[in-house]
């Protein structure tokens, strides 16, 4: 079985850059992954023990789900097209209209409902991102940019993912360029991106945002197993983990993408400085999965002591402190 | 990260990759398809055994006549009765309701078919709980 149309698939280390980058690929706009990923600002960092969902203190490693969509186009004047739909017969028309016209769109869906999915991730998360490109008789093409190559994807199952409910509920959500600027000022929206990314991470008030998130979280963290017991302490060392490095969403895989972002602006820019900037970000990706280490030797109990707990508080203040001189010094060198 | 640091355990993808940015050998960032980390694993393992350990608790529950078939599949779709009202479109207060078995046992086919349908079942198996031969 073959798709009906060629279609610039790339796989891509995070769904919404992924999805955005083939958007406009398709439409002639061909800009790599860490570009739209810098330009989106979508580095983030948020931890409050004193908001709780479902019992669990509230940790982000990113920004809302199409944050850095609105962003980046924005910033690089690309008009874009967001459609939501009260029921699920009007949504599906009016994608089967779109794809008839030759036109890729991009979708907000749960991955839960996603049969292609390994059936160990499928969890109930409505901000996953994909493009639908092709229609044929037993269903759809997409380009789902986590993956290795395009999908196909039964219609009913599609449709579930659409409309699932509850946090971030996708309510049919369909997206696409309306207007591409002929040149975009690349350059400039570089500039926004990261003037906006270094504001995210250093100068939000009051909000344990950015770099005081991270720094909330290592004092937090360390007072888990008094406060909490083993087990629930365990429980949500595997949660952060799981969201930094298993979902994909956070940790060192944006810090490698943000990373390769500034190497990227630094020859745009014609700005050296920020090839030092972009060396110093993977060192802190590294970093970050060191910290992923040990938080997953903590939930195999394979370190049970108590010092395990004072090493990820540990890893976190440096952590802290590293991006917020890297931060400081990028908002200088540009 | 370099190139050929990129973890390839088999790990939660089943046989998938998925796309990892590292250096290669000229100091340039790449694409890298990993197969996987073991770090992954180990904390997908645990969340799922968290899921599982529920799940038995609550396929117990039912066996036990404490709480309807319904809670069964709300756990196994990873919902609680705010995300299934929000599925159904019935209200939290009448979901809590249905939880109970002899509420359950008298609901009407409509009611019980927006739930199969919440669940992606059909109506006859939403009665039933897997290992429990009908």
């Amino acid at each position: 079985m073959s798709a009906p149309r060629a279609f610039p698939h790339r796989h891509s280390g995070h769904c919404e850059t992924g999805t955005l980058g083939a958007l406009l690929r398709d439409r002639g706009l061909d800009l790599s992954e860490p570009l739209w990923f810098g330009v989106g600002s979508g580095l983030f960092f948020l931890h409050t023990g004193l908001l709780k969902v479902g019992g669990l203190p509230v940790t982000a490693y990113r920004v809302a789900p199409l944050a850095i969509v609105r962003a980046a186009t924005r910033r690089l004047g690309i008009r874009m097209r967001y459609e939501r739909f009260r029921d699920a017969e009007t949504a599906t028309r009016r994608l089967e209209e779109l794809l008839s016209q030759g036109l890729a769109v991009g979708l907000q869906t749960c991955v839960y409902w996603l049969p292609y999915f390994p059936s160990t991730m499928r969890f109930q998360f409505n901000g996953h991102n994909l493009v639908a490109f092709a229609r044929d008789d037993a269903g759809y093409w997409l380009s789902d940019t986590v993956f290795e190559e395009v999908v196909h994807c039964a219609p009913e199952a599609l449709v579930r993912a659409r409309f699932a409910r509850g946090a971030f509920a996708p309510r049919g959500l369909l997206y696409y360029p309306e207007s591409i600027p002929d040149d975009p000022d690349i350059e400039d929206a570089i500039r926004a991106g990261i003037r906006s990314t270094c504001r995210q991470m250093l100068d939000i008030p009051l909000l344990p945002v950015g770099v005081r998130g991270i720094r909330a979280l290592g004092r937090d963290i360390g007072r888990w197993p008094a406060r909490l017991g083993v087990d629930r302490a365990r429980a949500q060392v595997a949660q952060i983990v799981r969201m930094q490095e298993e979902i994909g969403t956070g940790g060192a895989g944006f810090r490698f993408l943000f990373a390769a972002f500034l190497a990227e602006a630094g020859l745009r820019l014609v700005l050296p400085a920020l090839q030092d900037l972009s060396r110093e970000m993977t060192a802190i990706g590294d970093e970050w999965r060191q910290f992923a280490l040990v938080g997953a030797h903590i939930c195999k109990g394979t370190r049970t002591d108590a010092d395990a707990y004072g090493e990820l508080a540990a890893f976190l203040a440096q952590l802290a402190g590293r991006e917020e001189r890297l931060f400081r010094a990028l908002r200088a060198a540009i | 990260m370099k190139a050929h640091e990129v973890p390839q355990d088999d790990s939660v993808l089943e046989g998938r990759r998925r796309a990892c940015y590292a250096l290669d050998a000229q100091g340039h960032y790449v694409v890298v398809a990993s197969r996987g980390w073991e770090v992954e694993r180990i904390v997908n393992e645990h969340a799922r055994d968290a899921l599982r350990e529920e799940l038995e608790a609550v396929r117990l529950q039912v066996l036990a006549g404490k709480v309807s078939a319904l809670a069964y599949h709300m756990t196994v779709c990873q919902m609680d009765y705010r995300l299934l009202a929000a599925n159904t479109g019935l209200s939290r207060f009448r979901v809590r309701r249905h939880l109970r078995p002899k509420v359950f046992a008298r609901l009407s086919h409509a009611v019980l078919e927006r739930y199969a349908h919440a669940f992606g079942l059909s109506v006859a198996e939403l009665a039933r709980l897997p290992g429990l031969g009908g």
